[in-house]
């Protein structure tokens, strides 16, 4: 007697959602991140105008001159949603307080030379502020902003800058026993030393610039994309050179975290571009504009940071942005 | 038939890279899908590329990720930090 074990089997009619389905084609599967970002952007039947802007709909896509067939094309590479994005940044936090305790613990910041830390008092612990202006300026595009791949980002990227500020402010706290009178200093600095103010001036004009996707150019890639390589990159070069390793140990996240944001900026980059010329030739206008006023922002901090070897510095930074830009597909 | 190799993988989420960049690297591959797993049959050699990988998952890659979702594999293993072949007779 034998007995014959028969396997049936039985194939769903449908692989997932109609509106994932027309985006996707018929019997691909979507992964979690599609269906968390794809047709979530409300788009007709709003009941009443915004009593605060009348000219247009709640949620509309004139908002910036940048035009998509789609806005759900700014697919985000890192594929990130809430869960993955928590749990992600939750590993990179564990590692980082870590390495605070290590320090704190073993005093090992307090040997640093004087004339060191008197630099990072002076460039390092302002940034607190232009990390506070990214995330404000993330937090306009969140809000105004059209798409969920752009608008959930850039409200995820939010925190995440907060997140930079925080770590920032610890790192300028530590240097001198968790002092927040140093934090006042720095407020100072940021109000009226004289280096600092093209910076100010540069944050503070951002946080008033109406197109949420030129404020997307701007802030995530021309003030992220030279603030983030000067300071924890060849500043903590110099400061690693000249005993302050342990620098390059608080910052860990910094330095993670803007190659890995870099890729998604660069995507959303390349992918608007590629919609339309116009589109491209936005971007590559906005780019013209702004760059000369963070390399202006930049040159006087640079200067202080890298005892007067400044314009090279942020000559070779804008040269590598420029590069990124580039392989975006944008002609700069 | 008996030169091929196989690889078999969870059929979940997490893994649906690695089954991509399988099934884009390796043009004589044929997918066998259960709703637990799936099989991949290929004739000779077979190979998961980290770069492939990469670009379908994202993020930074270490082939080494692959045994999480590995249900099994016919066939003898070579792998370097790039590459993870299944071939017979390496």
């Amino acid at each position: 007697m034998s007995i014959d074990l028969k396997t049936a089997s039985i194939d769903p009619i449908r692989q997932t959602f109609d509106h994932l389905a027309a985006k996707l084609g018929p019997d691909k599967k979507p992964t979690r991140y599609h269906e968390a970002n794809w047709g979530l952007q409300p788009q007709l039947n709003f009941h009443y105008r915004p009593t605060w802007e009348s000219d247009k709909n709640l949620y509309d896509p004139s908002r910036t001159a940048i035009v998509m067939a789609d806005f759900d094309d700014l697919v985000d590479p890192r594929q990130y949603y809430y869960g993955t994005w928590t749990i992600q940044r939750g590993k990179q936090q564990d590692s980082q307080e870590k390495n605070f305790d290590f320090v704190e613990g073993r005093g090992l910041l307090n040997g640093l030379d004087e004339a060191w830390k008197e630099k990072i008092r002076q460039f390092v612990t302002p940034m607190r502020h232009v990390a506070w202006g990214a995330n404000t300026n993330n937090s306009y595009i969140g809000a105004y902003g059209f798409g969920a791949p752009i608008t959930s980002a850039c409200s995820m990227h939010m925190m995440d800058e907060l997140g930079v500020a925080q770590y920032i402010t610890r790192i300028g706290l530590v240097l001198d026993d968790n002092d927040p009178a140093r934090l006042e200093a720095a407020k100072d600095l940021w109000m009226s030393d004289a280096k600092w103010q093209p910076m100010r001036a540069l944050v503070e004009e951002s946080m008033v610039t109406k197109d949420w996707f030129e404020l997307f150019v701007l802030q995530n890639f021309l003030i992220d994309g030279t603030v983030h390589p000067l300071v924890f990159d060849r500043f903590d070069r110099e400061v690693v050179a000249h005993g302050g390793a342990v620098f390059s140990m608080l910052s860990e996240f910094m330095a993670d975290w803007y190659a890995e944001s870099a890729r998604w900026v660069d995507a959303v980059l390349k992918r608007a571009a590629a919609e339309s010329d116009a589109n491209r030739e936005l971007i590559e206008g906005w780019i013209a504009g702004w760059t000369p006023r963070v390399q202006g922002a930049l040159l006087p901090l640079a200067d202080f940071a890298l005892d007067g070897r400044g314009a090279e510095t942020v000559d070779g930074i804008v040269d590598d942005l420029m590069a990124r830009a580039g392989k975006a597909g944008l002609k700069v | 038939m008996a030169d091929n190799v196989f690889i078999a993988l969870q059929n979940i989420p997490d893994a649906q890279p690695i089954i991509e960049a399988i099934v884009e690297d390796n043009p004589g591959a044929v997918v066998n899908e259960t709703p637990g797993m799936v099989k991949i049959d290929c004739p000779g050699r077979l190979v998961v590329k980290r770069e492939t990988v990469e670009e379908k998952i994202g993020r930074a890659f270490d082939l080494q990720e692959l045994h999480i979702n590995l249900v099994s594999l016919g066939g003898n293993v070579d792998e370097d930090d790039d590459e993870f072949v299944i071939a017979w007779g390496i």
